[in-house]
């Protein structure tokens, strides 16, 4: 095999850090190379200033590309030569149809006006090859997640790419449609693409990459080949630097007899096609000291139930009784539902969680800010107190309280929205995916703390596409499909296998 | 108070001078706007051969813009929740000829009247914050509505006439100075003692501030760059009292004006509503699970600009004397630019109530500088265009780097 790319000595800085200290990267062509590393690594930094966001000049070091050295001044320069990044966040125009997105500043067109026929053929023979049954004319926004990523592959396929980045393709995807995209990958690298993956996803990585590049604190510290038989094990010490002995720490469950939340027939109908049932009939309850988890494919309806019972912040027409505590709580209004005792940190922090503009010191006492405030005067010395201790409690790594939070890693932004919902201080805290899109360091904190706060007497429930976290950390799953509970066991009895049967198994019913 | 510990204080003045320039340059968007007014106003004083400054016109210059400023503070609060008012130029044409209809024309007694049109401005407010707040509707359409709405119901109301005078007490609002107890001949010793109180007041406030930064961690401004924005606040409002005292003193506007400024700099920075508003600016959807109730704020942030824009509708009645059909027109633009001057942010949750009202006297020097430069009407509407383009554009450049 020839070497498709090679960067060498790639150093890259910004004022006061160095992003990127002499990394060396080699893509054999063909291949699918796995790059793998904490957030802050350099992952994204040195597929910037491979595909010219940050352009010839601006690093130092060289970028060898079929054999020639390569003078990138901006993403139109790569693209033309056949690099192709697809990013985390789709970019992808919702409300324009899936030929239109393929073709997108590329149209197939003579002397400026649109050839539809020939655009809608070509977009057909792509999605064909991408293996998506979907009419080119489409809806973008209509397609699932997991058909909008297949349609970005398109896109690039559309600009005959011979290098494809993918930054976390799968971070958003269930695992159904998470296999589904690798084995593209798989099929294209038949078909001579080379690819490089970014992934948290070590499984997955196992899965399909050939070689693997492991970063660390801005450098190259691993490159290991799949073909030796390496273990999930073997990556994450490359890429924390030490041995993580268990990536979920010790427990030792005291789980009170007491009830913190009981729900009964819980059903939730969709905000605008009111006929569709988003959760049905859902029952459960959570005791103290106890951590539940909630399993089940993305599209099961567990942020829906999650999200109508705090605060009714999503659906209607909705049924049901919640107890906090033995007694009906009030649940009608977000405020309501905290003063009942109950928090839910959201599966999307920057949309639904943050105020990115804002400082830690003013996020964190948000969901209560009375307890900061002398009558309705903020008083800032306390504000800047609690914004401390809960920096120090949960690790936060930031020059200091004032730093706003949309300069945090994801890994730190989410424990700012825990110390948001740890300072509410309720009984309840329902977590949506607490640790998506973090790294393995900051996960191993974000259990600890879970650990802690179920130590403490506190109610946790634990919402996850991660079956191996879900059997890591909580004494008790329920399994959720199509809106209902379709299954409830102890963790110790739980496996993948027997969650994946319930699902499985629960929807053969359905038909 | 009067043991400030502050480590900074020892540095040698070398040091000292360099760290304030660095802390100057990291806060260029904070401190920028200020120094803005304070070189546009040293352009036009010497440019207009120190006729800027005189007491008469300074004077002239605060009744002028006192209606653009009381505007300016309730748009802060509706842009940085991220919204516009569009109507605020019609809401206070139409309430200026609601006071005249009912004092001039029915004889109903001017503080019955005043009190009904500050409802009657909350109320246009709440109409239209309802519709932005619980139906969602954009605030742009709905305040545009808005705005054709009471441009035509100021017509409706006047006939199509200019209605006054008012009687004299009505225009005291905004022709009155604040009466000197100490009846001095051609000096308001009352209005620069007033003054003058207020200037140590903010530096006692500014001093008790920093000592208690310096209780729990360094203050983050250097020392030298602290005292030197102390005592510029401090010179700036005393010489300020001292001319206006020198003319007829601190007029009744300029006392309301500093009364809203005052307490709505304290609503927005220290309160837990002010606090508020900026999270659902920022990100409405992190803020409503949080617990905020955004619709209900979104709400009494309308409400509270049309009784602001009922207010200036008042005082701009009661300067002009009579109520004329185009009262108003245009406004709504030059509060919108004083609070985007100002530094606030199109898309919400930022700006501050004081960068408003600084952007607002920008904007009123420069059209005062340039009138009494002969300046024509059609370049002065250019190089205002421009200043706000140019203020936006160093805004949104200065955030990139940063």
């Amino acid at each position: 095999m020839a070497t498709l790319l090679e960067m060498r000595d790639i150093t890259k800085e910004f004022p006061g850090v160095k992003a990127l200290d002499r990394v060396n990267l080699k893509v054999e062509e063909g291949e699918i190379h796995a790059l793998v590393g904490e957030n802050g690594a350099g992952k994204s930094t040195l597929m910037k200033v491979l595909s010219g966001v940050y352009p010839h000049g601006s690093y130092s070091g060289d970028i060898l590309y079929d054999g020639e050295v390569q003078s990138f001044r901006g993403i139109r320069d790569s693209e033309s030569r056949g690099i192709i990044i697809i990013h985390q966040e789709l970019a992808l125009i919702p409300l324009l149809s899936v030929a239109e997105n393929i073709f997108m500043g590329n149209e197939r067109a003579k002397r400026g006006i649109i050839d539809w026929r020939r655009t809608e053929m070509r977009a057909a023979d792509l999605l064909a090859r991408v293996g998506l049954k979907e009419s080119p004319k489409a809806t973008v926004a209509d397609l699932g997640l997991g058909k909008q990523q297949l349609v970005e592959i398109a896109k690039a396929l559309s600009k005959d790419v011979r290098l494809l980045i993918l930054d976390e393709p799968t971070s958003s995807l269930n695992e159904q449609d998470s296999d589904k995209l690798l084995a593209l990958l798989a099929e294209l690298r038949k078909q001579g693409v080379t690819s490089i993956l970014i992934s948290h996803k070590l499984n997955e990585i196992r899965q399909v990459a050939d070689t693997i590049t492991v970063l660390r604190d801005g450098g190259a510290v691993a490159r290991l080949d799949c073909k030796d038989g390496i273990s999930e094990d073997d990556i994450i010490r490359d890429m924390v630097g030490r041995s993580l002995n268990d990536r979920y720490p010790e427990r030792d469950p005291q789980i009170r007899d007491e009830v913190a939340m009981e729900v009964t027939g819980w059903t939730v109908h969709h905000p605008v096609q009111t006929d569709r049932v988003v959760v049905r009939d859902v029952s459960f309850h959570v005791r103290h000291g106890e951590v539940v988890g909630i399993a089940g494919l993305m599209g099961a309806g567990r942020t829906e139930l999650a999200m109508s019972l705090f605060g009714r912040s999503y659906g209607r027409d909705i049924s049901g009784t919640a107890k906090i505590n033995g007694h009906v709580a009030d649940l009608s209004t977000v405020r309501s539902a905290i003063n009942a005792g109950l928090a839910y940190a959201t599966e999307d922090r920057k949309t639904y969680g943050l105020v990115l503009d804002e400082t830690i010191r003013r996020n964190v006492p948000l969901a209560k800010l009375d307890a900061v405030a002398d009558g309705v005067v903020v008083n800032g010395a306390r504000e800047a107190e609690v914004a401390e201790r809960y920096r120090g409690r949960l690790n936060i790594k930031s020059s200091s309280i004032e730093q706003e939070t949309v300069n945090l890693s994801g890994g730190n932004q989410q424990k700012v929205v825990l110390s948001k919902w740890l300072f509410a201080d309720p009984d309840v805290l329902i977590l949506d995916e607490p640790t998506r899109g973090i790294d393995v360091g900051a996960k191993f904190e974000i259990y600890t703390v879970i650990r802690d706060l179920a130590a403490s007497g506190k109610a946790i429930i634990v919402i996850s596409s991660e079956m191996p976290e879900l059997l890591g950390i909580t004494d008790r799953l329920y399994v959720m499909n199509e809106g209902r509970f379709v299954g409830e066991m102890p963790t110790a009895e739980a496996s993948q296998e027997k969650i994946m049967a319930r699902i499985i198994k629960s929807g053969d019913r359905v038909q | 108070m009067s043991q400030i510990v502050d480590e900074t204080a020892d540095r040698p003045a070398g040091e000292q001078a360099r760290a304030s320039w660095r802390f100057l340059k990291g806060h260029l968007r904070e401190y920028g706007i200020l120094f803005a007014l304070i070189a546009i106003m040293a352009f036009f004083q010497v440019a207009t051969g120190g006729i800027l400054l005189k007491p008469v016109n300074l004077t002239n210059l605060v009744l002028q813009n006192s209606y653009i400023v009381i505007m300016a503070v309730g748009m802060l609060l509706v842009i940085v929740a991220g919204h516009i008012d569009l109507s605020v130029g019609s809401v206070l044409g139409f309430i200026g000829a609601l006071a005249a209809v009912m004092i001039v024309n029915w004889d109903v007694p001017y503080p019955v009247a005043a009190v009904v049109c500050l409802a009657a401005g909350a109320v246009i407010g709440m109409a239209q914050g309802f519709w932005i707040a619980y139906f969602r509707i954009p605030s742009f359409i709905v305040t545009l509505a808005g705005m054709l709405v009471f441009k035509g119901l100021t017509l409706w109301l006047l006939a199509g006439q200019s209605v006054g005078p008012f009687p004299p007490q009505f225009q005291l609002i905004s022709s009155g100075f604040l009466p000197d107890l100490f009846a001095m001949e051609g000096f308001n010793l009352m209005s620069f003692l007033i003054g003058l109180a207020v200037a140590v007041g903010l530096t006692l406030l500014a001093l008790r501030n920093r000592a208690a930064q310096a209780k729990t961690g360094a203050p983050e401004e250097p020392f030298a760059f602290f005292a030197a924005k102390t005592a510029i606040v401090f010179i700036g409002i005393t010489w300020m009292s001292w001319l206006m005292a020198d003319f007829r003193g601190l007029p009744n506007v300029f006392i309301v004006m500093a009364l809203l400024i005052a307490i709505y700099s304290f609503v927005t920075s220290r309160t837990t509503t002010g606090r508020r508003i900026y999270a659902i600016g920022g990100n409405e959807k992190a803020a409503m699970l949080s617990g905020i109730n955004a619709k209900r704020l979104t709400f009494l942030t309308f409400a509270n600009m049309g009784m602001l824009a009922a207010l200036a509708g008042l005082v701009f009645a009661a300067r002009l004397n009579t109520a004329t059909p185009k009262a108003g027109a245009t406004f709504e633009l030059d509060v919108i630019a004083a609070v985007f001057i100002g530094g606030a942010s199109m898309a919400g949750g930022v700006g501050t109530v004081v960068g408003a009202v600084i952007g607002a006297f920008i904007m009123g020097v420069m059209n005062n500088g340039m009138s009494i430069l002969g300046i024509g009407i059609d370049y002065q509407q250019v190089i205002k265009g421009l200043v706000l383009l140019a203020a936006v554009i160093f805004d949104v450049m200065n955030k990139k780097k940063g």
